[in-house]
């Protein structure tokens, strides 16, 4: 079997072992990979087009019906929807389709702003706590424990009462008030865990500087869970919002949501379906597309999955 | 001797998104009856893969035992069988033991029901029966107070009781082959002694076959009648433990054996370390898979796979430099001569 | 363990004291008369007999020690600024009845759902079983109550014609609210459960139940559903705020007489005494049942059941 083979093969020739450590798979950061695997989900994928419509459309929606959203027409009062007012009217001849875009506005407003306060506080909070540990960490978790066991929605009804004024500012505060106990804990948990590891120990064996530490191990190996969390903080507030509206709490006219639309509508919508059909689709798709768009961040930042 | 288990040809693949990822490369084998085998190789060099396979314990997809691979058990194929034999093959005939006794055990039932469990499967024993069978067989893997702990769960024993638990599932049915997967790497020193010895006393006394999983040569010595070296998912060397220890052939069981530490190593000696990575089994190997970090590399060794050659009738390796044209090349001055055993 | 549950109701008192002392406070900081609603049509003399009868003309801290005592003492929380001559304590108590009905039973036959739906999921993984079963859950996450609770009346009671629109007082008043109200919690169990089920999947001890030769079946049944389903408990916790939260909408939408629909009219009514009142009730309920909710945890679950009671 090994005849026939000329003797020249059989010098030895010198080899760089180095050579061996090459990789041969393409060499990918973490964010590079997690995008690779965000791009084939195509439920994430779509979720991002539907939002970015959504918003797109309730920054220029208002303005392409050409019936500004707080127009009041008493000859056109709860009209179906027609080739001239796309989405109908309401009961007071308002042209539902500018309105619900002028309230995807503020729902969409709600949602972001406050999930990004909640995240800022609930992260310095968190990782405060778990920077110093010991007494101050068992304190600051004992009350975001307290606050935590208080019923979230009571808080905001309670607050909504007390500031009389039902400005986007207030509602902002009274639903992020305990809204950020949750991400308080999550980057507690997080920053204890990573404290824990062996790359984290070895980093600080090797005499890498804290503040290093911090910046290259301890936040971008905290950001995914971070931003995972952001993406399904945000359908909670425009839902909180959604509620408080319905019980009256939320935003008042002229100023409307998502939210406050479906509640006005909700009474007569066996006579007028679409006046309800339309902000409430609006709510579905927005919510949706954002757990969706969690579940393929999720899978896509996580490094277990990584393969 | 009567041979026990076949494989032949045994080739597995993962599909992974980067491509097929060939873990075992056509490796083929037999065990004979009480006889211990030991798979040796670095991480990653499909040992694991290859002890999973004969069990069916891989998960196809992604895992794929391509065709034409077959693992015979007293002449069945393993690879054809059907959920129902699957069954009653695994557990009576063939049962495992895993690496990490820390996660191995169900954390909500207690150590005796796992055992029973089994009992209850393949011996069709009722509860009573099984219960007592079970701190029998915590007895035998040494466990004090048998009858207490049966009903402990398993966060209440320490790590070597764990692995003797897993050791008294596996064996609970008297299986003719028991695959050990690094059955002491999670585990102390101290305790890894005693876990190996327990597997010695109890193969005797259960007359079993073992296939052992390593990478530790050390626990191989003891312990083991016949010795696989692998390498990048196939067999770079086999033989008896007499072999491989005193009159290896092999670039790769030279550089494992010269990474044990011996008592005569001298002290100022630095430990053998072996440089570079194995390859990356998702690219077709050209070659001998070995050659980017052998010393003795030839041009031949980049061009075409060694086969494999028989030096004895037990003896045989994968190695260019076995050819008649290839330069003399001696065994390492530090492996030659004493071999603890 | 003992020691752990007293530390746990220590804490739940504690809680219970601050969420009394700031919504007392909280409500008492309102600017502007609490009887307005009343104010203009009353003669002087007999508003500050009003004023007296609630106490309103003593400082806030003395109002507040009267109330606490009462509350402790008696469990009185007090008399409605609305309808004089109404017990807060009573009203919440007759009401809470209605509601704690209905909330049972959505619980009860959420969880259950949910739980057989997130099973099947996961056993059937990426095929239509699982597609099926997370498009309902996606779509009880993201629809809001009130909505589903319309669709639901349009269907069963607009075009069928099946069931009552609204009303309370037989079983057939309760399928529908209970209906909507239990969605949210299928929803959330049948993620819930997927996920928990596909981690245990993949655990080691799965991988030697399969060694030992256990059957596919019964390595579900033995292995997988008893370790998926423990921690599924702890998020009883939470689903139990979501029924007090729903029942705000559904009792008022279906008109039922309940704790959420009294607690709504009295925000729009600025009914100071019984917003307190309802208020505190709730949390009491809700704090208590996160309490229930721990221990059971711990009662089940082998490992938690050792940490917490030994060292």
């Amino acid at each position: 079997m090994m005849e026939g083979i000329s003797k020249d093969k059989f010098k030895k020739i010198s080899i760089d072992i180095s050579a061996g450590e090459q990789i041969a798979r393409p060499r990918m950061t973490y964010w590079q990979d997690a995008w690779r695997r965000l791009k084939t989900n195509k439920v994430a994928m779509l979720s991002i087009i539907i939002l970015l419509t959504i918003m797109i459309m309730t920054i220029i929606g208002p303005y392409l019906s050409g019936f500004p959203y707080e127009e009041i027409n008493p000859a056109k009062i709860n009209i179906k929807p027609n080739s001239e007012h796309w989405f109908g009217t309401d009961e007071l001849g308002r042209d539902v389709f500018s309105r619900v875009w002028q309230a995807g506005r503020i729902s969409m407003v709600i949602g972001i702003v406050g999930a990004l306060i909640a995240t800022v506080v609930g992260s310095i909070y968190g990782a405060v706590a778990a920077y110093f540990g010991g007494k101050v960490d068992t304190i600051m978790m004992r009350i975001v424990e307290i606050l935590m066991s208080v019923p979230y929605l009571i808080i905001v009804i309670l607050i909504s009462i007390i500031t009389e004024t039902r400005s986007i500012g207030t509602l902002l505060v009274s639903l992020t008030l305990t809204g950020w106990c949750g991400m308080a804990r999550l980057v507690r948990g997080q920053m204890l865990q990573l404290k824990q590891q062996e790359y984290i120990m070895a980093a600080e064996a090797l005499g890498v500087s804290p503040w290093k530490i911090i910046t290259r191990h301890l936040i971008p190996n905290s950001l995914g869970i971070v931003i995972v969390a952001i993406t399904f903080d945000i359908p909670g507030y425009i839902f909180a919002e959604t509620f408080l509206s319905y019980i009256g709490l939320g935003v008042q006219p002229p100023s409307t949501s998502w939210g406050a639309l479906a509640s006005a509508a909700q009474q007569n919508f066996i006579f007028y379906p679409h006046q309800l059909f339309f902000p409430s689709l609006m709510i579905a798709l927005t919510m949706l597309s954002f757990t969706l768009l969690g579940d393929g961040l999720r899978d896509a930042l996580d490094p277990k999955l990584r393969q | 001797m009567k041979k026990i288990l076949e494989v032949k040809d045994l080739h597995v693949s993962f599909h992974t998104y980067a491509g097929e990822v060939k873990a075992v490369r056509g490796i083929s084998f037999d065990l004979n009856k009480g006889e211990t085998l030991a798979l040796v190789g670095e991480s990653g060099c499909g040992k694991t893969v290859t002890a999973k396979a004969i069990m069916r314990l891989l998960k196809e997809p992604p895992a794929e035992i391509k065709k034409g691979s077959q693992i015979l058990f007293n002449g069945e194929n393993v690879v054809e069988m059907k959920k129902k034999r699957l069954s009653t093959f695994r557990g009576e005939d063939v049962s495992m033991i895993f690496q990490d006794p820390m996660t191995s055990l169900n954390p909500t039932m207690t150590v005796g029901k796992q055992i029973m469990e089994s009992l209850e499967i393949h011996k069709k024993m009722n509860k009573k029966e099984a219960e007592a069978e079970a701190i029998r067989l915590l007895e035998i893997v040494n466990i004090p107070n048998a009858a207490e702990r049966v009903k402990a769960y398993p966060h209440e024993l320490s790590g070597g009781m764990r692995q003797r638990v897993m050791i008294a599932i596996a064996l609970s049915c008297n299986p003719k082959i028991l695959i050990a997967d690094e059955p002491t790497t999670a585990l102390d020193v101290t305790i890894q002694a005693q876990i190996i010895d327990l597997l010695g006393e109890l193969k005797e006394k259960f007359d079993t076959s073992i296939i052992l999983v390593t990478h530790d040569l050390g626990v191989v010595a003891n312990f083991a009648d016949k010795i696989q070296v692998m390498y990048a998912g196939q067999v770079v060397e086999r033989g008896t433990k007499k072999d491989i220890f005193y009159n290896s052939r092999h670039p790769y069981t030279w550089a494992l054996l010269s990474s044990v530490p011996r008592l005569n190593t001298e002290s100022k000696e630095e430990l053998y370390s072996l440089g570079g990575t194995p390859p990356d089994l998702i690219l077709p190997l050209k070659g001998c898979p070995f050659s980017s970090r052998c010393e003795h590399c030839m041009e031949i060794c980049l061009e075409e796979r060694p086969e494999e050659l028989s030096l004895t009738e037990t003896h045989s390796l994968s190695c260019w430099l076995q050819h008649p044209s290839a330069p003399k090349v001696e065994r390492p001055e530090a492996l030659r001569g004493e071999i603890h055993e | 363990m003992g020691r752990y549950i007293l530390k746990r109701i220590g804490y739940m008192f504690l809680t219970l004291f601050i969420i009394t002392t700031l919504t007392f406070f909280l409500m008492h900081s309102i600017p502007g008369d609490p009887l307005a609603h009343m104010a203009k049509k009353l003669p002087e003399q007999i508003r500050l007999n009003y004023y007296e009868k609630y106490g309103l003309d003593k400082p806030v801290i003395v109002q507040y020690g009267k109330f606490l005592k009462n509350v402790i003492t008696k469990g009185d929380l007090g008399e409605s600024l609305r309808y004089p001559g109404r017990s807060v304590t009573e009203t919440i108590l007759k009401n809470a009845k209605v509601s704690g009905r209905l909330g049972i039973q959505a619980i009860v036959i959420g969880v259950t759902i949910g739980i057989v739906l997130g099973i099947i999921a996961a056993l059937n993984r990426n095929r239509w079983p699982d597609y099926l079963v997370m498009f309902i859950a996606i779509l009880g996450v993201t629809v809001p109550v009130f909505i589903i609770a319309a669709l639901l009346q349009y269907l069963f009671t607009v075009r069928f014609e099946l069931l009552p629109t609204t009303g309370w007082g037989k079983f057939k008043h309760t399928i529908l609210p209970t209906i909507a109200m239990c969605f949210g919690s299928i929803a959330t169990y049948a993620r819930y459960m997927r996920s928990n089920v596909l981690e245990v999947i993949n655990q080691d001890y799965i991988l030697t139940a399969q060694a030992k030769g256990v059957s596919p079946f019964n390595v579900v049944r033995k292995h997988v559903l008893r370790n998926a389903i423990l921690p599924a408990i702890t998020i009883l916790g939470p689903q139990i705020a979501g029924v007090f939260t729903g029942s705000f909408v559904i009792e008022r939408i279906f008109g039922i007489p309940g704790l959420g629909f009294y607690y709504v009219s009295s925000i729009s009514d600025r009914d100071y005494t019984m917003i307190i009142g309802t208020t505190i009730f709730y949390a009491t309920l809700f704090v208590f049942s996160q309490l229930v909710v721990d221990i059971l945890y711990g009662v089940v679950d082998p490992r938690i059941r050792v940490s917490k009671s030994g060292k």
